[in-house]
């Protein structure tokens, strides 16, 4: 089993259109959105659900007004600032936005006057689709935990992998290099940043480029509408060259990509014998020959 | 006043709107780059950093000579950060939240917390360039942005920490994360106004209606600006009229716009006539702002 990451730092250089586009050219393959704040990979892949899980990610803090004597120790101990003081008389509630889920307040509260519920933070999903199958999630609004989604659905992936006898997990990741990200990198045979060629985008490339040295997943790059700038594109292939990460190709500005986007498809199928197209189906061998996607990984 | 940018889906120009904003407007203007992953605001005002501090974030430390192996601390944690395997405590610092409840429960008191770096805040100014005929000679742009350390993966305490930095007197315009979760809720928790940036696609609607539900949730006035109009269809118009949030802005799909972001440069030097159209757009949001506050 390979598992490909596609991340970029900064968001919007085109990750999910590109994911789209390389599940219609592999084969054998599992898909997986572990972008699950902002979940777009769907839009493009229609997928038929076939299962649809709770994400119980966590617990709530509730102050038991019946109970809570007003002695003010939970408020002291909490370190996100999210216990809210009421007057008249002096009570306490929790802020339920700012808690944590660590607990704190409701193992110490002398009066055990604080609750500590379940909470479903999200779904997740299996689902079809016309490239294969394909697993997804809704992180609940304004909700944590999302690194524990993307490694819950990550592994579910896996297993379905294995069981089905696929060959490729492909991952469209989140923006970023923090928490949702480290957690759908880790342990990959190797991420692919599509990086675009602005003062950003090559600020932002960098950065993963470091995460993926820090965690030692080998790194790949394609620089995605090249022609806006060409002399940044060139920058960040340079950088690419210092850094040991393997540039795989150049894709051109094209507004077809939004014209697929909008008939829910992907530009393979919307623009086949275009140049991008073209260009996209050669990143794609370029990015299967690499030796970081020939080792099969143990799961 | 606080007006925070957010958008959902990344890219939409949340960065492009926060820096030519903050460029236009009479000082006192502060600028803080929450988008402490990511941060790129500095990239398009070159501020000049006069100060540095470091994120720091409690984890426990064990003094063996007291600890009984009791395993408190263990239960106590709802993050797996701390484990006890026989005569062992094994402490997991990247998933330790620094809640404090291990130190807090020990009844031998053999938890101590260290600090440890998340991250660093730094402080500068950014010199009026072209827009300084408005500003009072000398007035500069406050610049604040939080910078991660590669490999945390907490963001929320960098955020908040370079929040303590918004001008209470003056204007602050926080320049956010992308998505919906803990990132975005610290980098818009409690301001006057957030300003939703999109672009009229399927993806920038699908994550346009992610950030416009964050925000009711909070409970804060909010506004849009459609980045990158002409570019896809007219859903993302049609939605902002369901749902009566008023379009405050239209910047086009413009090559010449495009080329200059590439640069590094603002939409108000390559197209001075945006200088009015920003002046424009936080008029109506203070006139929102005010609004609300009536309201209440």
């Amino acid at each position: 089993m390979k598992e490909l990451i596609i991340l970029s730092g900064k968001g919007g250089t085109g990750k999910t259109s590109l994911t789209a586009a390389f599940a219609s050219l592999a084969k054998n393959m599992m898909l997986c959105d572990t972008d699950v704040d902002a979940a777009d990979l769907h839009l493009l892949m229609a997928p038929k659900i076939q299962k649809k899980n709770d994400f119980v990610g966590g617990n709530e803090a509730i102050i038991n007004p019946e109970k809570c004597v007003g002695c003010g120790l939970c408020k002291e101990l909490c370190r996100f600032d999210a216990v809210i003081e009421l007057t008249d008389p002096v009570s306490y509630a929790i802020d339920a936005i700012g808690c944590e889920g660590c607990g704190v307040c409701v193992d110490l509260c002398p009066e055990g006057a604080i609750d500590f519920p379940k909470k479903t933070c999200g779904e997740w999903y299996v689902s079809d689709t016309r490239f294969g199958p394909m697993i997804h999630a809704r992180l609940g609004i304004a909700e944590e935990n999302s690194g524990r989604l993307v490694a819950l659905i990550r592994e579910e992936a896996r297993k379905r992998t294995r069981e089905q006898h696929l060959d490729l997990i492909l991952t469209d990741g989140p923006p970023g290099i923090g928490c949702p990200v480290i957690a759908s990198m880790s342990q990959a045979n190797c991420i692919l940043i599509v990086a675009e060629p602005t003062v950003s985008g090559i600020h932002d490339m960098k950065r993963v480029g470091q995460l993926a040295a820090h965690f030692k997943i080998p790194a790949m790059v394609c620089v995605n509408k090249f022609d806006l700038n060409p002399d940044q594109g060139l920058a960040i292939e340079q950088i690419a060259r210092e850094n040991n990460i393997h540039i795989v190709g150049r894709i051109p500005f094209d507004p077809n990509f939004t014209q697929a986007m909008i008939q829910g498809k992907t530009i393979m199928e919307t623009h086949k014998n275009s140049s991008t197209s073209q260009a996209i189906r050669e990143i794609w061998q370029t990015v299967m020959k690499n030796p970081a996607m020939k080792q099969e990984r143990i799961m | 006043m606080i007006i925070s940018i957010a958008s959902g889906k990344g890219g939409t120009g949340k960065t492009t709107v926060s820096t030519n904003l903050a460029c236009v407007l009479p000082a006192p203007v502060t600028i803080l780059d929450c988008d402490v992953e990511e941060p790129n605001s500095h990239l398009f005002l070159n501020p000049t950093f006069t100060d540095r501090e470091d994120v720091i974030a409690p984890i426990p430390e064990v003094d063996d000579t007291k600890c009984t192996y009791c395993k408190r601390c263990m239960e106590i944690c709802r993050f797996g950060a701390i484990a006890v395997a026989g005569e062992k405590v094994l402490i997991f610092p990247e998933l330790c939240h620094s809640c404090g409840g291990c130190a807090a429960i020990c009844p031998e008191d053999a938890i101590r917390e260290k600090d440890r770096t998340l991250g660093v805040v730094e402080t500068g100014f950014v010199e009026p360039g072209l827009t300084d005929q408005e500003k009072n000679p000398g007035e500069k742009i406050k610049f604040v942005h939080g910078l991660m350390d590669i490999g945390q993966v907490m963001a929320p305490p960098i955020i908040r920490q370079v929040r303590t930095h918004a001008d209470p007197k003056g204007l602050t315009i926080i320049d956010a994360p992308p998505g919906t979760s803990c990132p975005v809720i610290a980098s818009t928790k409690g301001v006057d106004f957030v300003l939703l940036v999109t672009e009229p696609t399927p993806f920038g609607l699908h994550d346009l209606i992610l950030a416009v539900e964050t925000v009711k949730i909070l409970d804060i006035p909010h506004g849009l600006v459609i980045n990158r109009a002409g570019m896809g269809n007219n859903d993302v118009k049609r939605y902002a009229q369901e749902q009566e949030i008023p379009i405050l802005m239209e910047i086009p799909f413009d090559r010449r716009i495009a080329t200059a972001y590439s640069k590094g440069e603002l939409i108000i030097s390559c197209l001075p006539e945006y200088k009015e159209k920003f002046l424009k757009l936080y008029d109506r949001i203070e006139a929102m702002v005010a609004q609300r506050r009536q309201a209440k």
